[in-house]
């Protein structure tokens, strides 16, 4: 368990009414829209549990598209969220899903494409004063929550990858917090996830792309 | 400078021979390797949003998203204005001010979570008070600030403040408790006395259940902040007069999180039961009548 600031006690500063069902809400979103590059063109939520039965009350909808959109938690124009992302030709639709009740109360599962055809698939859960994590890539399970400087790097499930990945952090003097590995089968894709108290940088992401076996790398800032 | 429960931090405050104000903000420094200037910012900032959260539903009253709350602090403003108070200015004040702030938190308006969205109210309404009845300065509520986090942050560590898990004896609770504390200290209590105050709070909110109407974070959840506000400065005037009661805070904690734990789960946030279960209550959420299954 990480230490507990006076910030996380009176915080976070949020556009309310609630730290799990809005504040949590727009953090999976943004969190989700840092993990996909370029021109976002669709986004598709379908909420389960608690979000779907009482999203509207909480302003769930209007917090997560808030979030795609790269509004932190307390900013105000979460409220005008659905008109902003219509302007921005965002096209948005909600889903909800009452019959899967084998999950977590309070989650959601976010689709998104880009103009230059990238898509995304993200489930995330809100897991209570304004904290949540993400539990799913593109159908392969996770577990990290941008709390850190994170990198992820999607790629093949082939001998190797990691030592290159690790090779790479300690060539830039990064000092690596957390390595989680996951993978969808045997010898197919796979996701390395490393969480660093430095900040990992685009050129460090450059150099681990030169990896045959790496598909992708995604970078997410605190 | 760090603690794990409220004993230590009495020991801590002896140690050094300071508040629990000034142990939160030193623990602050060195957890974010910042300087005492920038924690005190950052704590300035979260303030200047409690005020506002304050003050903008008394001059705005606006209906809630869920419809079940709005208007309700200006109306306690006005009847205050005509002299009809007789709680007293100070406790007046108080239950206007945190019904406020959960007016405007669900009304997607800003508010700051302390320790909660649900519970924000309290700890803004009881120091606005305060510092409009005795003029205190920005600078000692900001004090008051770090004290109050104090008690929120034992709260997260060794027990709950989610109403999920604790119900809202967990969540206005620890906000009152909370609120209790810092006014001990800032009316010129010691750390003991401090924590002798929020220890009356746990006591007198043991038991409380969450139970919102359709699921929203309207009501009564702003009814309770008004209850908690108040019962916090009961327990600090309590407590300030020289009043002890024998329970240590640390085991206060842990039988609040005890009985948490055995509240049935229709009176922890599902709106299965309590205040969400009656038949007005379903009626308002054009829902069948469920008979509380937890009675």
């Amino acid at each position: 368990m990480s230490t507990i600031s006076v910030f996380d006690v009176l915080g976070p500063n949020m556009i309310g009414p609630s730290s799990s069902h809005t504040a949590g809400a727009c953090a999976i979103a943004l969190l989700a829209r840092k993990m996909i590059n370029g021109t976002l063109t669709e986004a598709e939520f379908t909420l389960y549990g608690s979000f779907a039965k009482t999203y509207r009350g909480h302003g769930t909808d209007r917090a997560l598209v808030g979030g795609i959109l790269g509004f932190q938690t307390d900013d105000p124009r979460i409220r005008d969220a659905f008109s902003i992302a219509e302007q921005q030709g965002v096209a948005i639709r909600f889903r909800v899903n009452t019959e899967e009740t084998e999950i977590y109360p309070n989650t959601v599962d976010i689709r998104l494409k880009t103009a230059e055809g990238k898509r995304l698939c993200v489930r995330g859960e809100s897991i209570g004063g304004g904290k949540m994590r993400i539990v799913r890539i593109n159908g392969v399970p996770v577990d990290f929550s941008g709390e850190y400087s994170t990198m992820i790097v999607r790629q093949q499930d082939k001998p190797g990858v990691i030592a290159h990945i690790t090779g790479c952090l300690g060539e830039n003097d990064i000092n690596i917090a957390f390595l989680k590995l996951y993978r969808e089968e045997k010898g197919l894709t796979a996701y390395s996830i490393v969480e660093s108290d430095e900040t990992l940088t685009p050129d460090i992401a450059d150099r681990i792309l030169q990896n045959r076996f790496v598909d992708d790398v995604m970078l997410i800032q605190v | 400078m760090n603690f794990r429960n409220a004993q230590e931090l009495l020991l801590l405050c002896r140690e050094e021979k300071c508040l629990i104000s000034e142990i939160m903000i030193r623990r602050e420094c060195t957890l974010q390797e910042k300087t005492r200037e920038e924690v005190l910012g950052q704590m300035g900032k979260a303030w200047e949003i409690m005020q506002h959260s304050a003050h903008d539903p008394i001059q705005n009253p606006t209906r809630s998203m869920g419809g079940l709350i709005g208007g309700e602090a200006a109306l306690l403003t006005a009847s205050r204005l005509k002299g009809k108070t007789f709680c007293g200015e100070t406790v007046t004040r108080a239950i206007t001010y945190a019904m406020a702030v959960l007016e405007g938190n669900a009304t997607m308006g800003l508010v700051v979570a302390s320790p909660t969205a649900g519970s924000s109210g309290v700890v803004p309404g009881v120091l606005l008070a305060l510092k409009d009845t005795m003029g205190l300065e920005d600078e000692e509520v900001i004090r008051a600030l770090f004290h109050a986090s104090a008690v929120g942050y034992l709260a997260m560590r060794n027990a709950t403040v989610a109403g999920a898990v604790g119900g809202c004896q967990a969540e206005v609770g620890t906000a009152s408790a909370m609120a209790a504390s810092a006014v001990t200290e800032l009316l010129g209590g010691t750390p003991e006395q401090s924590l002798n105050a929020a220890s009356i709070v746990l006591m007198n909110m043991l038991g409380l259940v969450c139970d919102p109407i359709g699921g929203l974070v309207e009501c009564p959840c702003q009814m309770r902040n008004a209850a908690g506000a108040a019962n916090a400065l009961i327990a600090a005037e309590i407590s300030l007069s020289g009043v002890k009661q024998p329970i240590p805070f640390d085991e206060m904690l842990e039988a609040m999180y005890a009985v948490g734990k055995r509240l049935p789960q229709e009176l922890r946030e599902t709106a299965m039961g309590g205040c969400a279960a009656t038949p007005t209550a379903c009626a308002l959420c054009g829902k069948k009548h469920e008979r509380s299954q937890a009675s």
